[in-house]
């Protein structure tokens, strides 16, 4: 147990955290908006997250990214690249939903058969980046996709430098971007969802999905739209991971998939601003606890928040649902 | 093309039916004949050579044929679906974080039962014994069981309160939790180093061992086949008791079990010991034939391998699961050339499977009815599409 070192250094550890529960919530949005209108867990969001960081890889090696660019390249590949992961991202939740979902749903099957379905879905898509596009693609599109189940690193876009120091807390360029587009895309959505009428019509659904189709809101499309929004959202989130972290693989959907979720669980399920609250709590809580631990333990301390969560206060911080602050 | 197929599909469930209403409709001693002949031939298949199906490459043994190995991995997989279909297939829990309990019977054995383990060190200095002492095999098999039937109670006390999608992601932390555990306390596990010299019914690995050796695997095989006998015994034995019932009533309507004075929690946290029990058995069997274990051989991909083993099979019914367990355990030794593409071809099948047939290859009846109402219902109410 390291209580000098946490709170010595406090505040850093929690600018750390900060930036990174901004990117689990981003992806947070994606379980919360599935959830909040289907009642479901989209098991397979934490792939929609990764097929986005690879756009983001093929993009950037397609154009021949080299390490710390001038900045007007800097900010047209982040933003090209935004595109892209939002695209590919976007239309994979879009196709999860219309290959996966669509047929289930026809035939009213229990909530566990989606949750399978998911999980074969996700392994697919981990082995399809991870194997078959290397293997087949990466012949023709040499090192686009790395090798086989490999880390593939990326081009460094802003080199990370100190911005603010306050005291013995250091805030670098990267923490501020990533905190600060994280909390705007998410303003965003919650304008998207609050204040449009394509807002109105999910939170209808939401609320009711008969009375809402009486109503004449169409279903199907405001289905669609959530699994693209949710989409978009992690394509950010992949963006933004892939200008931290600078690597990717087949793999890391999953923990980050899961810590995700969690967020999405502590800050209340179905609700918007809670996977913000939740996200940011979880990130802070992490690095508090790797830092009282050892940074090995670092998932553990995710689980058995989630596990916590659940069994104290199952609809989370906020309270859940897409629905009830609706009115 | 599709509608040729479901129509196969249909004539061939409907004749895997028949024979199983005919088979109830022997005499009882007929029917006691054909069983005790399938357990004969179960017991000979690793003698049997037919050539093509018992080809299987292995690379422990040199220009050898492994077939007797794979045949207890799928025996153990058998096992595995088996307690896994207590869980999901009888009581409804999707639970992702099987590997755990997997884990938790494979490091009981080697604890207790190995000299290089930190526990028996441990042992040995607080009570002065030999340095060759350790808990013999027969105490590990007893205390691996108690172990998970204990750490199953555990988790699911807390957690079986829980909606069923809630307890499936609650399960895979789990599952990772264990694997962390035993990755970092090095104290306890040796980490990342594993744990070798494993106990096998004749003690420690060695060259000296005359029956469990490390070579030859058919007395493994033996073994483990005799287990899955007596557990699929004991299932089913559960499956038509008081108990068993009261799974399938909390699995097709919770509140309507309820009210009918079946208490739910207490039902699912039977079916979650007594599956966690029978993963533990599985774990111990592997951990003992393997001699060796280490934390990367306990990753979560493996939960989802056995969850589709249960759902591919047919969940809820004995049979397909162990014809799932059996087909995904062998056919990735059989083709070795393309079996990097197995979790490929595995999340291909389960998603199939899930949105073609529901219920399985082998369904359960009773689980097919069930579904097939949903779908009434669904065609009956189309707002609800």
């Amino acid at each position: 147990m390291h209580f000098d070192e946490l709170i010595g250094h406090l505040g850093q550890h929690t600018v750390d955290g900060l930036s990174k529960g901004a990117i689990y919530a981003l992806i947070a949005l994606g379980y919360t908006l599935v959830y909040g209108v289907l009642r479901l867990i989209n098991f397979a969001h934490s792939e929609v997250f990764m097929v986005g960081t690879f756009a983001v890889l093929g993009l950037w090696t397609a154009f021949g990214v080299k390490n710390n660019p001038p900045i007007g390249q800097a900010v047209l590949f982040l933003v090209l690249g935004l595109i892209a992961a939002a695209i590919a991202s976007g239309g994979t939740a879009l196709a999860i939903e219309r290959i996966a979902y669509r047929p289930l749903r026809r035939k009213n099957a229990p909530p566990l058969i989606f949750l399978i379905t998911a999980i074969g879905i996700s392994l697919v898509l981990v082995e399809v980046f991870g194997l078959l596009l290397p293997d087949v693609a990466g012949g023709a599109l040499p090192t686009l996709f790395g090798r086989a189940r490999q880390i593939v690193g990326m081009p460094t876009i802003i080199q990370q430098e100190t911005l603010l120091q306050i005291g013995n807390t250091a805030i670098t360029n990267i923490q501020l971007i990533v905190f600060v587009s994280a909390v705007v895309m998410m303003a965003l959505l919650d304008w998207f969802i609050n204040r449009t009428r394509y807002g109105r019509g999910v939170r209808a659904v939401a609320q009711n999905p008969e009375t809402a189709a009486l109503m004449g809101v169409n279903q199907e499309r405001v289905i669609m739209l959530i699994f693209m929004l949710g989409g978009i959202m992690a394509g950010a989130a992949a963006l933004l991971w892939s200008m931290r972290f600078g690597f990717t693989q087949n793999s890391i959907g999953f923990v980050l998939g899961l810590k995700a979720f969690t967020a999405a669980v502590l800050g209340g399920i179905g609700n918007l601003r809670g996977a913000l609250v939740g996200g940011l709590f979880l990130g802070i809580v992490e690095v508090y606890g790797a830092t009282l631990f050892a940074s090995n333990w670092e998932d553990v301390i995710a689980f058995v928040v989630l596990i916590v969560v659940l069994m104290f206060r199952p609809t989370g911080l906020l309270g859940e649902s897409l629905g009830r602050a609706r009115a | 093309m599709i509608d040729k197929i479901r129509s196969a599909d249909r004539r061939r469930v409907s004749m895997l039916t028949s024979v199983g209403d005919r088979f109830r409709a022997l005499p009882k001693w007929q029917q006691a004949a054909a069983i005790v002949a399938l357990v004969a031939f179960l017991y000979y298949l690793p003698l049997l050579g037919i050539p093509g199906l018992t080809w299987l490459r292995t690379d422990s043994i040199a220009g050898g044929n492994n077939w007797a190995g794979v045949l207890f991995v799928c025996a153990i997989y058998v096992l595995v679906a088996i307690g896994l279909n207590v869980v999901v297939g009888l009581a409804g829990l999707l639970d992702l974080g099987y590997i755990g309990f997997f884990a938790i019977g494979a490091y009981s054995v080697a604890l207790f039962g190995s000299v290089n383990s930190p526990v028996v060190k441990w042992i040995q200095q607080e009570f002065d014994l030999p340095p060759t002492w350790a808990v013999t095999w027969a105490v590990c098999l007893l205390l691996s069981i108690v172990l998970t039937l204990i750490s199953g109670v555990l988790l699911g006390w807390p957690t079986l309160r829980l909606r069923g999608d809630y307890l499936a992601i609650v399960t895979l932390g789990f599952g990772e939790i264990i694997r962390i555990v035993a990755r970092n306390a090095t104290g306890l596990t040796n980490g990342p180093q594993g744990i070798s010299a494993i106990p096998g019914p004749e003690g420690p690995p060695s060259g000296d061992n005359k029956v469990f050796g490390l070579i030859d695997a058919k007395p493994w095989y033996w073994l483990a086949i005799t287990m899955v006998l007596l557990m699929v015994f004991l299932v089913r034995r559960l499956e038509h008791s008081r108990v068993g019932r009261a799974w399938l009533a909390v699995r097709e309507d919770e509140d309507a079990a309820a009210v009918m004075g079946v208490y739910p929690f207490k039902a699912k946290l039977w079916a979650f010991a007594i599956g966690a029990a029978l993963g533990g058995l599985s774990g111990f069997l592997f951990g003992s034939r393997n001699a060796f274990i280490d934390p990367t051989q306990f990753n979560a991909n493996l939960s989802i391998l056995f969850v589709a083993m249960v759902v591919v099979g047919g969940s809820g019914n004995m049979i397909g699961v162990s014809l799932g367990a059996v087909l995904l355990a062998y056919l990735p030794e059989r083709f070795r050339e393309v079996a990097d593409y197995r979790w490929l071809a595995f999340g291909l099948a389960m998603v199939l499977v899930m949105i073609l047939r529901p219920q399985g290859l082998i369904p359960s009846r009773r689980r097919a009815r069930e579904l097939k109402d949903r779908a009434a219902a669904a065609e009956e109410a189309p707002a609800h599409v």
